[in-house]
């Protein structure tokens, strides 16, 4: 990583790498909270959450108190997470059936899902489950967006080819409407206040301008400082 | 005397029509009733409909029955298998797409008697508007799932789902009794005590049996009174091990490991 950006290029723009992202997410995260994983960056989230913070990790198939991957050779095919792979138990874990698990879901239970997007709009809806022309499968995204209180999408600030995912209105088929409440990016953390974008913080070395150069949506900025 | 266990799962599963609707507890491999899934697929049986979360990665279980060419519709969340998918936009297959919580509900729903109920999961998306494929022809959508009637309430929009009343349910259980009261184990109970409410004939298949009085009153998760047949999942299953995969490992997942190497 020791390209250096430059004022000529509209893409890639450099700011934090994925688990600099998660890391800023996790940062976040309150001792208390419970928590849903999507996959993608997401799930690096935990790595990066402080020892004396106790977060609850809650898994679609019914795991309250999630723990990382129990070591080769202590694998239990009868405890995975929501991706099929094996977990342990936090101490003071609970199992659930999936219609209890979908309670806790969209019943406002859970404290925030962080979540991988392809687009998200100015009004905070959200788009991360088809791609038009591919397999379509959602599992519990429509679920989760529906029903947890805090929405925290974590996602590249632009797609590969340097076309912003902060768009005005989303062009991919939406997983809900309205439904995003922070968005944190390599480039930039944007709040959902009020149904529109706020700017809240730019990534170290990450100029405000970049961040505008980068982002379709409208947005207003509140930074520190 | 009540006495649910069966040794002649064939005759007892024989009674299920073709073109029957079929709840199926799992999650992906995870507490899929491989047995049950196998015995439909031996006994021939052909034009289903099955609710159930995933196909799975493998040509196991429902994976087995899709390839079989016997299923008619698939209603599910996250089917994963890329060939489920083929037979899908080649039109041999319908599939209603819902949300995972959505489908638990569903299946909750029917087993308690409510015929529907409004939910905000897939208001305002293409899951609930008529605009998903039901079935493919030509390279074409050919039929939509029906568009959902939308309520507002709390000032947020719902959609109304229906409660799911299956011809036949395949559970997958960890231990039973002979009244037919199951006990799950870890994350694959999931979709199972749901499946195993809203079937009108529901079938489990354990790991393990045991006299009644063993699994504690307070500690049953599916109570017998749901329950209409129990049968062993396979033929060896050791006495003493009680944290035994009866049903062999995908030996492609490594992750898995084998009832010999957890002794």
């Amino acid at each position: 990583m020791s390209s250096t950006p430059t004022e000529t290029t509209p893409a890639p723009p450099r700011g934090l790498d994925r688990d600099q992202v998660a890391a800023r997410v996790a940062r976040d995260l309150l001792d208390g909270y419970t928590v849903n994983l999507g996959v993608g960056i997401p799930l690096a989230v935990p790595r990066f959450i402080p020892e004396d913070v106790e977060v609850v990790l809650h898994a679609e198939n019914g795991v309250l108190g999630l723990g990382p991957h129990p070591g080769e050779g202590h694998e239990d095919p009868d405890l995975t997470d929501a991706g099929k792979k094996p977990v342990s138990l936090r101490p003071g874990a609970a199992i659930v059936d999936s219609a209890m698990s979908f309670a806790v879901i969209r019943g406002g239970h859970l404290d925030v899902t962080i979540l991988g997007a392809l687009q998200v709009s100015a009004a905070g809806d959200l788009a991360n489950w088809y791609v038009p022309g591919r397999n379509p499968a959602v599992g519990g995204a429509m679920d989760l967006v529906a029903g947890t209180p805090q929405v925290w999408i974590c996602m590249e600030h632009v797609d590969r080819k340097g076309v912003p995912k902060l768009v005005r209105e989303c062009t991919f088929p939406l997983t809900g409407a309205r439904v995003v409440t922070r968005v944190y990016t390599d480039l930039a953390v944007f709040h959902v206040e009020d149904g529109g974008l706020v700017l809240v913080e730019c990534a170290p070395g990450v100029s405000p301008e970049t961040v505008r150069r980068h982002t379709e949506a409208e947005y207003t900025e509140r930074l520190a400082g | 005397m009540i006495d649910k266990f069966r040794q002649d799962l064939h005759g007892h599963l024989d009674a299920v029509p073709d073109g029957a609707t079929v709840a199926v507890g799992g999650f992906g491999a995870s507490g899929r009733p491989d047995a049950l899934l196998n015995a439909l697929c031996d006994l021939g049986k052909t034009e289903l409909h099955l609710y159930v979360n995933n196909v799975g990665e493998d040509f196991k279980g429902v994976g087995r029955l899709l390839r079989e060419g016997r299923l008619r519709r698939l209603t599910a969340s996250f089917p994963i298998l890329p060939e489920f998918y083929e037979e899908y936009f080649a039109g041999r297959v319908e599939f209603e797409l819902v949300p995972q919580g959505t489908l638990a509900e569903r299946m909750r729903a029917g087993g308690a008697g409510i015929a529907a109920f409004y939910t905000p999961s897939g208001a305002g998306t293409m899951l609930s508007d008529g605009e998903f494929a039901l079935s493919y022809r030509d390279g074409h959508p050919h039929t939509r799932v029906e568009p959902k009637e939308t309520r507002d309430f709390d000032g947020r929009p719902h959609v109304l789902e229906r409660g799911i009343r299956a011809d036949v349910a395949l559970v997958k259980g960890h231990r039973g009794d002979r009244k037919g009261n199951i006990r799950f184990r870890r994350s694959a109970r999931n979709f199972n005590p749901l499946a195993g409410m809203c079937g009108r004939l529901t079938f489990v298949e354990v790991e393990e049996i045991v006299d009644v009085d063993v699994l504690d009153p307070d500690d049953i998760h599916l109570p017998g009174v749901f329950v209409d047949h129990v049968v062993m999942t396979a033929e060896a299953v050791p006495a003493t091990a009680h944290i035994v995969r009866t049903v062999p490992a995908d030996p492609r997942d490594t992750t898995i490991p084998t009832a010999e190497e957890m002794r």
